[in-house]
């Protein structure tokens, strides 16, 4: 193995990686406002991508209209589902929450493929130029340098957003005691709304900048599986752990592809890798690197 | 059904099964349809009964772990997968009996949910239900490489029983030794929560912390859950593998754990019949679907790739409909009914 093939390895690993960063930070959103765990979270980055394939190439918007208009699709089916869905089930187990999300996750997939079916789609024209660049001597695709920056920034932004902004310090608050929150005059509802908004436009970002790499198909919501290790690892409501989590979980996984691939001549680690490497840190460390211990007072 | 007059008056007769004479003569009509079934059905149907008791079982193991334990899994499919493997290979690869085949699947799954349920000691909740989800896809993954042993992606065929000379090689045969099968095992779930075992489940369950204090170890009790319920996946999945004589890796994927765990809430958790009818109930669904779809595909040939693509979208619909306004699921709505007849017409 040479060190160029370790190099690209670690530069694709990083981006896939910053792909599920995002995803991952849509999912700790949800779960830091509103303690509901989003099985669809995949889905999410999956309508994002085709809805995006769309306007782009069905109806021949130019890219930033595309882009806009997928956000605000994103930003409608969060708030149609939050309040049709979810805001029903405040109050029940965590397991009927888990369950009502995975069926919910099984509708949105099968609109996507009644719609536009099971092949590979390709976004035409490309949104960034094709020609690649040289980074020390290794050759990278310039859609892979503009996937990390943008998710990078989206990262960056809603860091921000929920450090310095009035909503994020609301639904902050939110996350730490419901009824604190609305006895501070906070809409707790609003939030709910919000956080589910920020997450599905996160995630939608995040499947287009993918479809624009690898094409889009219907097998694209197994993004969605990949956050359960990149936000155990972070720590489930951490943002920053989220990021991270992402960025580690892509790197390990293309890492211990590649090697098991040239050395022990196996193929496939990357499915199970991530999972593995889960199993791992909640033996080590149940909250994850940055997650809240929970204290139980009884 | 309770009659007025019908006191408990010692404990004895609060924890039994079966509570009035009517209750037993009701479970012996039961008994003989379910005994004559095969002869009434065939075909299709038969084998859409097979497919829901074996499911009874896997249901009722994991609604021991998940309903009375409190322990979410999201991995019953690839447990499953493991006791029909395990069968499989000592069936078909090493020639002996199916006798030997069902018990060491148990077994050998049981040993593999303690495994996999060690992180159940220190997690919780939604951590543990992600720490099973990751149980799922690396078993998912060992029986597509595991080729010596699992066939990879060939799979293996499997033979079915036989007794003496006799072969059970007809579905109405092989529905006898399943509905044994089904019937041993949810009476023993029935009287494993009646025990002190069974409590102390519950009490893990509805407070953990609370449960230790009085004595109960939680490491035993969380363990020995794991462990039974994934007995009972064991020998459903070695049921199934030798009902359909072939196991491949494509049956036990995350989506057969999703229907388990959608089978034990629509069903009603901590509750044994809950899961018989959840059970029924998501056995049933897709076939209905299917049913409706080819129809509507027959009729109006150009909704046929819509209506087809969209199976699973409606099956993903009824569950989300059911969990919005049947949250405790149908063994609550049975009891309703039964409160209903039992007061009727007078009912207040």
């Amino acid at each position: 193995m040479t060190m160029q093939y370790l190099l690209q390895l670690v530069i694709s690993g990083l981006v896939i990686g910053s792909i599920y960063a995002a995803v991952a930070l849509g999912f700790t959103i949800i779960y830091k406002a509103t303690r509901v765990v989003n099985f669809a979270q995949g889905e999410f980055l999956m309508v994002g991508a085709y809805v995006c394939y769309a306007f782009l190439v069905q109806m021949h918007v130019p890219f930033w209209a595309a882009l806009l208009l997928t956000i605000l699709f994103a930003l409608a089916m969060a708030v149609i589902l939050e309040r049709l869905v979810l805001r029903p089930m405040i109050g029940e187990p965590i397991i009927s929450i888990i369950m009502v999300t995975i069926g919910l996750s099984l509708v949105l997939r099968s609109l996507v493929t009644a719609i536009w079916g099971n092949d590979i789609l390709v976004y035409e024209p490309k949104l960034f130029p094709q020609e690649t660049v040289s980074i020390g001597g290794i050759p990278v695709s310039q859609e892979f340098i503009w996937c990390f920056v943008l998710s990078m920034v989206l990262l960056a932004v809603f860091s921000a957003f929920f450090k310095f902004s009035k909503a994020g310090v609301a639904m902050r608050a939110t996350a730490f005691n419901q009824q604190t929150a609305q006895s501070m005059g906070i809409s707790v509802k609003s939030i709910f709304a919000l956080s589910w908004i920020i997450s599905a436009i996160v995630s939608g970002i995040g499947g287009v900048l993918i479809g624009n790499i690898n094409g889009i198909n219907s097998s694209l919501y197994h993004f969605g599986l990949k956050v359960f290790p990149a936000t155990i690892l972070g720590g489930l409501d951490s943002i920053l752990g989220a990021a991270l989590g992402g960025l580690i979980i892509g790197l390990l996984e293309n890492l211990s592809d590649g090697i098991c691939k040239s050395y022990l001549d196996l193929s496939g680690v990357k499915e199970v890798a991530p999972y593995v490497i889960l199993v791992v840190i909640l033996m080590i460390k149940p909250y994850g690197l940055f997650g809240t211990k929970e204290i139980e007072r009884v | 059904m309770q009659y007025c007059g019908d006191f408990r008056t010692t404990y004895e007769k609060d924890v039994k099964i079966f509570q009035t004479p009517f209750i037993k003569i009701c479970m012996g009509f039961l008994g003989v349809a379910l005994l004559a079934l095969p002869f009434l059905i065939k075909g299709e149907y038969l084998w859409i009964a097979l497919q829901i008791l074996i499911a009874v079982i896997g249901a009722v193991g994991l609604n021991i772990l998940t309903g009375f334990t409190g322990q979410i899994s999201l991995g019953q499919g690839a447990f499953l997968g493991v006791g029909a493997y395990t069968s499989a290979y000592l069936t078909a690869k090493m020639g002996l009996s199916f006798w030997v085949g069902i018990p060491a699947a148990g077994l050998v799954t049981a040993m593999a949910g303690m495994v996999f349920g060690v992180p159940s000691l220190r997690l919780k909740g939604l951590y543990l239900a992600i720490a099973t989800l990751a149980s799922q896809f690396i078993l998912e993954w060992v029986f597509v490489r595991w080729e010596p042993v699992t066939g990879g992606s060939y799979g293996i065929v499997v033979p079915r029983p036989m007794i003496g000379g006799y072969s059970f090689e007809s579905d109405r045969s092989y529905y006898y030794i399943v509905l044994a099968f089904t019937v041993v095992m949810t009476l023993f779930a029935t009287n494993l929560i009646r025990t002190k075992t069974g409590r102390a489940f519950m009490a893990v369950r509805d407070h953990y912390i609370s449960a230790e204090i009085m004595g109960i170890s939680l490491y035993k009790y969380r363990l020995l859950s794991f462990g039974i319920s994934s007995f009972y996946a064991g020998v459903a999945g070695a049921l199934f593998g030798h009902a359909l004589k072939f196991v491949s890796s494509e049956q036990f994927n995350i989506g057969v754990s999703i229907v388990y765990l959608a089978m034990i809430i629509i069903g009603g958790l901590g509750s044994i019949i809950g899961s018989v009818f959840g059970a029924i109930f998501m056995i049933l669904l897709p076939k209905i679907l299917s049913v409706v779809t080819e129809t509507v595909a027959a009729d109006i040939p150009s909704l046929a790739k819509l209506a087809i693509s969209f199976e699973q979208g409606i099956f993903g619909l009824i569950i989300v409909l059911f969990l919005i306004f049947e949250p405790d699921g149908l063994a609550h709505r049975w009891r309703l009914i039964k409160a209903y007849w039992k007061l009727y017409p007078f009912s207040y």
